[in-house]
C-alpha cells in the first residue's frame, strides 16, 4: 500500500502529483471466492477488511452495486457516540468509539477525527428521566455522560437563545456525553476499502447481486450478479436498507422494516458551535462541519420507505423545531438535502448473525450505524471466520426474535 | 407532500395524519397456534420494495381511521379507502 504521509506528499509534489497509484484495483472477477460480501458500504467493508487483517481470510470479493462508499455511508451525518442502554450493546459502541479514534493510525488515511461531546438539550420531564436513568447505566462503563445545568447548557452552545421560560417547551436542562465524535465519512469506505485491497480483498463495483443461490442441501452456494454468477461457501449481506430485499430471493424472511431518514446542510458560515448539540424532544440535532456548514437532521419520515428524498413536511417540521430554539438560524440558507433508507428491527438493535441458511450472514438493523462500523467489521468478520459469535456482539443474534428476548434501544436523538 | 385520501374529509396533507403501522393479520388465538406461528405474528411485517398495506389515524382531523395501499419507492397511494 503506497504511503500517506507528508513526506509522500512532498516527493510525489517535485514529481507534480503524477505518481500517485490507485487506491483500489478493478480486477476481473472471478467465479468463485472463500468469501462474498454483499454490498461496499462501511459495514460490507470493514467486513473484509478485518477478515483479511484479523483473520488472514483474503480471498474475498465485496459486490457493489454502484460505486463503493455511495450508500448510506455517504448520507449519513457522521454523529460517532456510545450512550446507550443495553449492556448488551453499550461496550460494544465503547469498542467502537475506540476503534475510531485509533483508524486514521491503523488505515493510514486522515479520518479528520473530531471528538467534540454531544450536549443534549432538555425540554420535557419525562425526557430528563429517560437521559437520567441512561447517565446510571453509563457509570458502569466510564461515566461518559453526565448531567449539566441549563446554565452550563447555554454556555456550551451560544447561539441557542431560544427554549427561555416563556417558551412552550423551556429547557430544563443537558447532558453531556464526552466521548462523542464526528468525522469524515468518505474516509472511512476509502480508508477501509484501501487497506482491504491491499491485502487481496477485490471490490467489484458496479456489480448488483440479483438473487442468492442455495445448494439441494439447503446451504448457500454463491449469488447471482448481473456479471455472471459468483459462488462462495460463505455470503455476506451488509445491503443495509435491502437487506429483505436480497434475503427473500432465497426465501428468507427477517423482522426487519425498512424507513427513510433525511438530513440538510446549511452554507458554510463561520466556527459558531463546536459540540453536536441534540434536542430529542423538539426532534432536531445537528453539528457544524469543518467546512462551517450545518448539518441538520430531523425524525424519520412515518411509515416504511425506499425513498432517499425528503418530505416536505418532514423538512418544515424539522427546520420549524429548529428555529424555536436558534432564532437565529432563520438568515441561515440552507443547500442540500437528502434520505437514505435503512432498515430496522422491532427493538431497534442490530442483527449480525448467520441466518437459518447455513453461511449466510447477515449484518443489519442498522439505524444508527455509522458509529458503528469498526466494532461491527471486528465482530462479524469473527462471526464469518470462526463461526463463534464474538463476545461484544453477542445479543445481536436473529434467536433474540425467536425468545421474545429483545435489546431493546430507543434513539437518543430523534423520536422513533 | 404526501396527501391522503380521508373518506370523510378528502385529500389531506400527511401532517394532520398519525401512522398506525402495517396491516396485520387478525391476532391468532395463542394457544391455538405453535411458538413459531405466534412468533411470526409478532414479528413478520412484509417489506416490499411496491406497494404495502398500512393504517393511518386522521388525528388532527376527523378522527376517522383508514387503511390505504402505498408505493413504498415513489409514497404513491395505489389504492385508497372506500369514500
Ligand atoms: C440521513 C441519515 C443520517 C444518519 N446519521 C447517522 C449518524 O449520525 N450516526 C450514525 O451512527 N449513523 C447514522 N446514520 C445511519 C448510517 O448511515 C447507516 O446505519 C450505515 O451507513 C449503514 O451501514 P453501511 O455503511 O454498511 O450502509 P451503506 O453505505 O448503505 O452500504 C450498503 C451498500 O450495499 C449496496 N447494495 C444494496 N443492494 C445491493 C445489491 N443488491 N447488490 C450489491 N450491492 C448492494 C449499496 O449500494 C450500498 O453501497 C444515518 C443515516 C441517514 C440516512
Ligand atoms: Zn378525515
Amino acid at each position: 500500500m503506497q504511503d500517506y504521509s507528508l513526506l509522500s506528499l512532498l516527493r510525489h509534489g517535485l514529481n507534480k502529483h503524477q505518481g500517485w497509484t490507485r487506491a483500489w484495483r478493478a480486477p476481473p472477477l472471478k467465479p468463485r471466492y472463500e468469501v462474498v460480501i454483499i454490498g461496499a458500504g462501511g459495514h460490507g467493508l470493514a467486513t473484509a477488511y478485518y477478515l483479511a487483517k484479523e483473520h488472514g481470510i483474503t480471498d474475498v470479493a465485496v459486490l457493489e452495486r454502484g460505486w463503493l462508499g455511495g450508500g448510506n455511508i455517504a448520507r449519513n451525518t457522521v454523529t460517532i457516540r456510545s450512550n446507550y442502554m443495553r449492556d448488551a450493546s453499550i461496550p460494544f459502541y465503547v469498542k467502537s468509539v475506540e476503534l475510531y479514534e485509533g483508524l486514521t493510525k491503523a488505515l493510514n488515511f486522515n479520518m479528520m477525527h473530531s471528538k467534540r461531546s454531544m450536549v443534549d438539550v432538555v425540554q420535557t420531564w419525562g425526557k430528563m428521566r429517560e437521559l437520567r436513568r441512561r447517565q446510571l447505566v453509563m457509570d458502569i462503563y466510564g461515566s461518559t455522560y453526565q448531567p449539566i445545568s441549563t446554565e452550563e447548557v447555554r454556555r456550551r452552545i451560544p447561539a441557542l437563545t431560544g427554549g427561555g421560560p416563556d417558551a412552550r417547551l423551556p429547557i430544563l436542562g443537558g447532558m453531556v456525553h464526552t466521548d462523542a465524535a464526528v468525522n469524515r465519512h468518505d474516509a472511512v469506505a476509502w480508508g477501509y476499502a484501501r487497506a482491504a485491497d491491499a491485502m487481496g480483498v477485490e471490490i467489484q463495483q458496479q456489480t448488483p447481486v440479483l438473487s442468492l443461490i442455495r445448494g439441494p442441501d439447503g446451504k448457500i452456494e454463491g449469488v447471482e450478479t448481473n456479471r455472471g454468477t459468483v459462488r462462495a461457501g460463505k455470503v455476506v449481506v451488509a445491503v443495509s436498507g435491502h437487506t429483505t430485499t436480497i434475503t427473500e430471493t432465497a426465501g428468507l424472511r427477517l423482522p426487519l422494516r425498512t424507513m427513510n431518514l433525511t438530513a440538510f446542510v446549511s452554507e458554510p458560515v463561520k466556527p459558531l458551535v463546536d459540540v453536536i448539540v441534540n434536542c430529542p424532544d423538539s426532534g432536531f440535532y445537528f453539528s457544524q462541519s469543518d467546512k462551517g456548514e450545518m448539518v441538520i437532521g430531523g425524525a424519520p419520515d412515518p411509515g416504511q420507505s425506499f425513498r432517499r428524498d425528503i418530505k416536505q413536511n418532514v423538512f418544515e417540521d424539522t427546520v420549524t423545531a429548529m428555529l424555536s430554539l436558534f432564532p437565529s438560524f432563520k438568515r441561515l440558507k440552507l443547500m442540500r438535502q437528502w434520505g437514505g433508507h435503512l432498515d430496522i428491527a422491532q427493538d431497534a438493535s442490530p442483527i449480525m448473525d448467520e441466518t437459518d441458511i447455513p453461511g449466510l450472514f447477515v449484518t443489519a438493523g442498522w439505524w444508527g450505524g455509522y458509529k458503528a462500523i469498526p466494532a461491527g467489521g471486528l465482530t462479524l468478520a469473527h462471526l464469518v471466520a470462526t463461526g463463534r459469535p464474538h463476545p461484544l456482539m453477542a445479543d445481536f443474534t436473529l434467536k433474540r426474535f425467536r425468545h421474545l428476548d429483545y435489546v431493546m434501544e430507543t434513539g437518543t436523538t430523534t423520536a422513533r | 407532500m404526501m396527501l391522503i385520501p380521508c373518506p370523510f374529509c378528502g385529500p389531506r396533507n400527511e401532517s394532520e395524519f398519525a401512522y398506525g403501522g402495517p396491516v396485520k393479520p387478525d391476532r391468532p388465538d395463542p394457544n391455538a397456534v405453535t411458538d413459531a406461528q405466534w412468533v411470526d405474528y409478532l414479528m413478520q411485517v412484509p417489506n416490499p420494495l411496491g406497494p404495502v398495506h398500512e393504517r393511518w389515524h386522521h388525528a388532527r382531523g376527523c378522527g376517522v381511521w383508514l387503511t390505504i395501499w402505498r408505493d413504498t419507492r415513489t409514497h404513491d397511494i395505489t389504492e385508497a379507502p372506500d369514500a
